[in-house]
């Protein structure tokens, strides 16, 4: 029977299903952060548990901590206490920890994939919802709360009843200016922030297969924020080309042997999805959202819509509520909007290839006079690559804030936030009521659209700064 | 775990969709290292104005509301971020279920791993039972898991889907660590062949 990716994964992983019950799901890679696991490992000792295989969980700090200057690093005495907690935790029980002071250190939605670790056919789960990034390399990656944390410690499995499959076929060739964070809020704008749940999402397609391994993890890091579980695709050359020669990847014959089992892993001919929904990114422009959830997006030109576009009545108060949040008329282009801060950074767009697009606008200019721009490479191997091509220099010589690894701005936990009633052009993924900060007001776009942005000091569409660009 | 077998309360109406648990619980409340004292935050920015007085056109400074168990929301609750402390707020404030018509999965994971019960109805069935409350700020429903069925004045008595599993956990108050533990020789094998 032909199977699709997921269905491969989960099947492979299943220890026990019985009927009517959840299945025993065996959990290859567990990755922790600071903010979501202390209470796990508190029950952990309550219940005399161990951490059941140390070596298939890693850690790494990356939420509360300052992205200022190591040795300024103090958010307060609350965060301190819980990257301290986190350090004691991973001492007592085993776990390796890339804590501030490691090379490895970063978001742990980058370090990952980028340490090796993240490989195809792997579950790997972390109590974080946007763990469906690692789906880009074939692998079945999902979020999960505190509780489920200390399952995954002392167990190494979860309690899964299996989801329903959801084919996204992205066709077509996209057009200059836009990226993979454009298809994603395009896609997340058609189905909606419930389109997804009940659903993993596997992204098929030649605009799929196009796309490097970091538009991938982008493109899957949304999937969430369509309320899909996951988001995955099928390894193929490009993985394996990202994969090869990583710390943590296998090397020799364990890497001919390893790549031999991926290329088992692409959905067969003849599988089927419980779903499928298709999206032609030829006729796709830079987008940009101007409400206060992820689907509320329209293009960079387009109008945002008028109340009269909402028949539903729960639609439309929530529409007229995010406008309120927002201070934004109905019916106007965002374009030309005045904004305050760009931030271009978190899990969703912090990789080389995101600073290198956004310094490539950047380079030999300067950003709005009275705009606030923070860079925040998602690790320190970013940090340090980045530097070593310069890119540091175009940014801070644009007047741009060049800082240390971190979730900074997307969660404003740090210090890093809006002011109230503060604009931002934001990479990241979430343009929730305060996300960015106590009444800040966000509007998520591509590391292109920010770049243009913060010239501008305005919402901007970056296609007309790319003559020349291949 | 916590156990839930039914229970008879008034009920916080709060009618909009896609309420993420950023607004549920805002993130710089996340900094701490245990669960209590979380209540106190819950709908943090909705519930009190900037200068920190509370703000008495959002529902939960309404008294009528005050001991009540039952959050009657929108579509898609609880979608966005993964953390647990959105239900551990929920309860913390004093809530043991909500109502609505979908949950976003990872919230309802959690909220059922807290004694919280996600209750979900059709639309008509949502939609009449914020009539009641509209009509009737005391208005109590009874919600009840071994029947489950949500029972409100008039005669309404709808019933609820729960897969059993969650449902048997709930009543029973199931540790499902101490569950997956009863498991080990088995997880021990799958470890064996598949290294």
């Amino acid at each position: 029977m032909p199977q699709t990716l997921f269905e491969k994964v989960w099947n492979n992983h299943v220890v026990v299903q019985n009927r009517d019950q959840p299945a025993i799901f065996y959990i290859d890679l567990h990755l922790l952060h600071e903010v979501t696991s202390p209470q796990a490992f508190e029950g952990l000792r309550q219940r005399g548990r161990k951490v059941r295989r140390p070596e298939r969980t890693l850690a790494t700090m990356d939420h509360s901590i300052s992205t200022l200057p190591r040795l300024l690093r103090v958010v307060d005495a609350q965060a301190e206490t819980q990257l301290r907690r986190l350090e004691e935790n991973c001492l007592e029980f085993g776990v390796t920890l890339y804590a501030m002071d490691s090379e490895h250190q970063g978001i742990v939605h980058v370090i990952g994939p980028e340490l090796g670790r993240t490989q195809p056919g792997m579950t790997i789960v972390c109590g974080d919802s946007h763990t469906s990034t690692h789906g880009a390399f074939g692998a079945l990656a999902f979020g999960i709360g505190t509780s489920e944390v200390e399952y995954v410690l002392a167990s190494q499995c979860l309690l899964q009843t299996k989801p329903k499959t959801c084919e996204v076929r992205l066709e077509g060739v996209v057009p200059k200016g836009v990226t993979a964070k454009d298809i994603i809020l395009a896609l997340i704008a058609t189905i909606g922030v419930g389109g997804g749940t009940g659903y993993v999402l596997e992204y098929t397609g030649a605009a799929v297969q196009a796309l490097d391994m970091e538009g991938r993890m982008t493109l899957c890091n949304m999937s969430i924020e369509a309320g899909a579980r996951a988001g995955m695709i099928a390894p193929d050359e490009t993985t394996f080309a990202y994969l090869c020669g990583r710390p943590f990847a296998p090397k020799g014959a364990a890497w001919e042997a390893a790549v031999d089992r991926w290329k088992k892993l692409p959905t067969d001919p003849g599988s089927t999805y419980d779903r499928t929904v298709t999206l032609d990114v030829s006729q796709l422009e830079p987008m940009i959202t101007y409400g206060t959830n992820p689907a509320m997006g329209i293009a960079i030109g387009a109008p945002v819509p008028a109340p009269e576009h909402f028949e539903d009545p729960l639609q439309r108060a929530a529409f007229e509520k995010a406008l309120r949040y927002m201070d934004l008329p109905p019916a106007r282009p965002l374009l030309g909007h005045k904004i305050d801060v760009v931030f271009l950074g978190s899990c969703t767009n912090s990789r080389l290839s995101d600073l290198r697009q956004a310094a490539r606008l950047l380079r030999g200019k300067h950003i709005a006079p009275g705009l606030r721009m923070l860079v925040v490479p998602g690790s320190q191997a970013v940090k340090k690559q980045a530097e070593l091509e310069g890119l540091h220099d175009v940014f801070v010589a644009a007047g741009a804030e060049w800082r240390e690894p971190g979730c900074s701005m997307c969660i404003a936990m740090n210090g890093d936030e809006l002011k109230s009633g503060e604009y931002a052009v934001s990479t990241s993924n979430r343009n929730f009521e305060g996300r960015q900060g106590a009444g800040g007001r966000t509007f998520l776009a591509s590391p292109l659209t920010a770049a243009a942005s913060a010239l501008q000091g305005c919402v901007a569409d970056p296609r007309s700064l790319l003559e020349g660009w291949t | 775990m916590a156990t839930f077998r039914s229970l008879t309360s008034r009920v916080v109406p709060l009618p909009l969709d896609n309420v993420d648990t950023d607004q549920i619980i805002p993130a710089r409340f996340l900094k701490v290292t245990d669960k209590n004292g979380l209540g106190d935050h819950v709908f943090s920015d909705w519930r009190y104005d900037k200068d920190g007085s509370p703000n008495p056109s959002f529902v939960l400074n309404d008294p009528t509301v005050e001991g009540a168990q039952i959050l009657l929301a929108g579509d898609n609750f609880g979608c966005g971020s993964s953390r647990e402390h959105a239900p551990w707020a929920l309860v913390g404030w004093g809530l043991r279920v909500v109502i609505s018509t979908s949950f976003a999965d990872i919230f309802r994971n959690n909220a059922l791993k807290n004694g919280l019960l996600p209750v979900v109805v059709d639309r008509a069935v949502s939609e009449q039972l914020f009539a009641l409350r509209q009509a009737d700020p005391q208005v109590t429903f009874t919600v009840d898991l071994a029947a489950q069925t949500v029972q409100a004045p008039g005669d309404l008595s709808v019933s609820f889907a729960i897969d059993s599993f969650s449902k048997h956990c709930l009543l029973e108050g199931i540790d499902e660590c101490g569950y997956i533990f009863s498991f080990l020789k088995q997880i021990e094998a799958y470890e064996l062949k598949h290294p």
